[in-house]
């Protein structure tokens, strides 16, 4: 293809293809930090292609695909190429990745151990990790935790920082660094998107794994509450927000029995960040 | 320099070129590959081979992913059979499952999508009744291509189980009615083979026969490299002596399937190598070279190249199922409906 760059997160190596220079320089800048992978050989190649030939310069539209594709994917503006290559790599993750049992959960680490945030979309799982690698934690990821299926540690996935609408602001009263934001990316499917590099302790440490302490399910927007949840509930809810636990077949049920059998977990809801802080601050103590 | 979709079918060749491959073409291969749906293949066939640490944990996780996808193919196949026992008929297993369940070379890696049986057609209302009461749906609940498949097809319209996703094709023929070559499904039913667990697969000659006229008499060759992998290690399989040779041969001029398993051999020993008789004598021709060149249509990065080629084949396709304007009828009809879903 035209454009390319190779991109290095957490285990994964991703090769990324581009009809258009803008959103490989988008995204070099917001993964300049990341390790230098230029020759290794990639698990999967994304591509960013024109979605007619002449597309490449009339209203350029970028329609998303690579080793895996979802057939009914809308295309995006180009403006919005950078999230068509964020999209276009969790896809790749999400369907493909067999090393780990894959949770969409954030995951942060403190003396060893790790933090695990599950939700839906827009539960703040996402930008309380974004919060907590400010305060002393080391930011494993905000969207994929991997689960070793021998250990059961906890691999990162820490890619660029996805902050949603009104995430967006917020980060920026708890992260001094203004160049580490990339750009604002408005009218998206998703609404307004922004990303955040990660501290570059995080990233320096990505390939170091741990063993997980203490699952959450964050609430962002009610009043402040913890609620244990126990081991079968959490069960279900994980075999939900796991891509590919059906596919490792018996090597992800053992995985994910493990975790719900030694990891505690807990609903929290809160309103205000420093809620959510004393919250989590006040769990961890329960469990290291 | 050789292209990467070169270098896959080399290695499928000849894995020991393995050690003369470079880290940038690795990525290239491994991409083509997983397009081709021949990942798990390569990996299979790779074992053993020296690979760099990269490509041996892309091989482990494809395998990992086809281990599974056999699995369920087993369990597709397991569900078709209880689902037409009341019926009394077993399934006869076409393509990827039936490799699989009789343990034939061609299963090692294959990814298996669709489940394929064949029944006998004056049994088909019956087993599509059973189908649907066991839970199974319509994929196209559109009249024009219900009425299409059976007016002309040699399958049903595809079915997709409910809870399960797993699609199934019911066969009940071996090419489109409308094809000129007419196979003959009655003798291919009548010596099939029991495999057990209340399965069937046909006689390895017939079987020959059905995955040349499925690669070369039908379809507009997607995904042929695999299909001519398969032909090529059923080949190697069932094609040894003298003997088997000269029953492949009469086999295929009975069911009228002669040039396509001709031509599937040619294009197989061109690109995978296959060894066949040389009184058989080789006629590489344009037609050939134009069918290689489709066959390898794929740049490193894992797109679809040649695309006046490729659209002159899906032509091609369809000009072998039907005459032409029955053919000018249904693409127009197609693209109709295709040009107001897009639009």
């Amino acid at each position: 293809m035209r454009y390319e760059c190779r991109i290095h997160v957490g285990p994964a190596i991703f090769r990324i293809g581009s009809d258009w220079a803008q959103p490989i320089e988008q995204l070099e800048a917001l993964y300049q930090s990341y390790p230098d992978c230029d020759d290794a050989i990639a698990d999967f190649t994304v591509r960013l292609e024109a979605q007619r030939f002449y597309r490449r310069w009339f209203r350029p539209s970028v329609r998303l695909s690579g080793d895996y594709m979802l057939p009914d994917a809308s295309p995006l503006p180009l403006a919005q190429g950078l999230l068509a290559a964020e999209m276009a790599m969790n896809l790749q993750m999400a369907l493909g990745w067999r090393r780990h049992l894959l949770l969409h959960a954030s995951a942060v680490e403190r003396d060893g151990k790790v933090l695990l945030m599950t939700g839906e979309s827009g539960s703040g799982k996402s930008t309380l990790s974004a919060l907590l690698a400010e305060h002393g934690w080391r930011f494993l990821g905000d969207e994929f935790a991997l689960v070793d299926l021998d250990s059961g540690d906890i691999h990162g996935f820490p890619r660029a920082i996805s902050l949603k609408n009104s995430a967006i602001d917020a980060a920026r009263d708890f992260v001094g660094d203004d160049a580490r934001f990339g750009p604002l990316l408005t009218d998206t499917p998703k609404g307004a998107i922004r990303h955040l590099q990660p501290p570059e302790t995080a990233i320096a440490a990505m390939g170091e794994a741990a063993p997980p302490a203490l699952l959450l399910y964050p609430s962002f927007g009610y009043t402040r509450a913890t609620d244990p949840v126990p081991p079968t509930e959490n069960f279900v809810r994980l075999t939900q927000a796991s891509t590919n636990y059906v596919a490792l077949g018996e090597a992800g049920f053992s995985a994910l029995v493990n975790l719900v059998q030694t990891v505690p977990a807990h609903a929290i809801d809160f309103e205000t960040t420093d809620e959510a802080l004393e919250l989590v601050e006040d769990l961890w103590a329960s469990v290291v | 320099m050789t292209r990467p979709v070169e270098q896959l079918v080399a290695l499928l060749r000849d894995p020991a070129k393995a050690t003369e491959i470079s880290d940038t073409q690795w990525t290239d291969i491994l991409c083509v590959a997983r397009a081709e749906l021949l990942l798990a293949t390569l990996a299979e066939r790779l074992e053993g081979e020296k690979v760099p640490e990269a490509v041996a944990q892309i091989f482990a996780d494809a395998q990992t992913e086809c281990a599974a996808i056999q699995q369920k193919a087993r369990w597709e196949a397991k569900c078709a059979v209880t689902a037409l026992a009341p019926l009394g008929i077993a399934p006869i297993l076409l393509k990827g499952a039936a490799y699989l369940v009789g343990g034939l070379k061609a299963a090692q890696g294959r990814h298996i999508g669709d489940l394929d049986i064949l029944v006998r057609r004056d049994r088909l209302d019956e087993v599509e009744a059973a189908l649907l009461d066991n839970g199974w749906e319509w994929v196209k609940e559109d009249p024009y291509d219900q009425a299409y498949y059976r007016q002309w097809m040699h399958e049903l319209p595809p079915l997709i189980h409910k809870d399960r996703d797993g699609m199934i094709d019911v066969h009940h023929t071996i090419l489109p009615l409308t094809a000129k070559p007419t196979p003959d499904a009655e003798a291919m039913i009548a010596c099939t083979l029991d495999i057990g667990d209340g399965l069937k697969v046909l006689d390895p000659h017939d079987m020959l026969c059905h995955c040349a006229a499925h690669f070369l008499a039908d379809g507009d060759m997607a995904g042929g490299l695999r299909n001519l992998w398969d032909f090529h290690l059923l080949i190697s399989e069932f094609c040894i002596s003298e003997q088997q040779w000269q029953a492949l041969e009469g086999r295929a001029r009975s069911h009228d399937l002669w040039p396509a398993v001709r031509g599937t051999l040619q294009l197989s020993h061109n690109l995978y190598g296959t060894v066949w008789p040389q009184s058989w004598g080789a006629k590489w021709g344009r037609r050939e070279a134009l069918f290689r060149r489709r066959l390898l249509a794929r740049n490193g990065w894992g797109q679809e190249t040649h695309h006046l080629l490729r659209f002159i084949i899906y032509i091609r396709s369809h000009w072998l199922r039907m005459p032409p304007l029955m053919l000018a009828r249904h693409l127009w009809i197609k693209w109709r409906k295709g040009t107001e879903s897009a639009g």
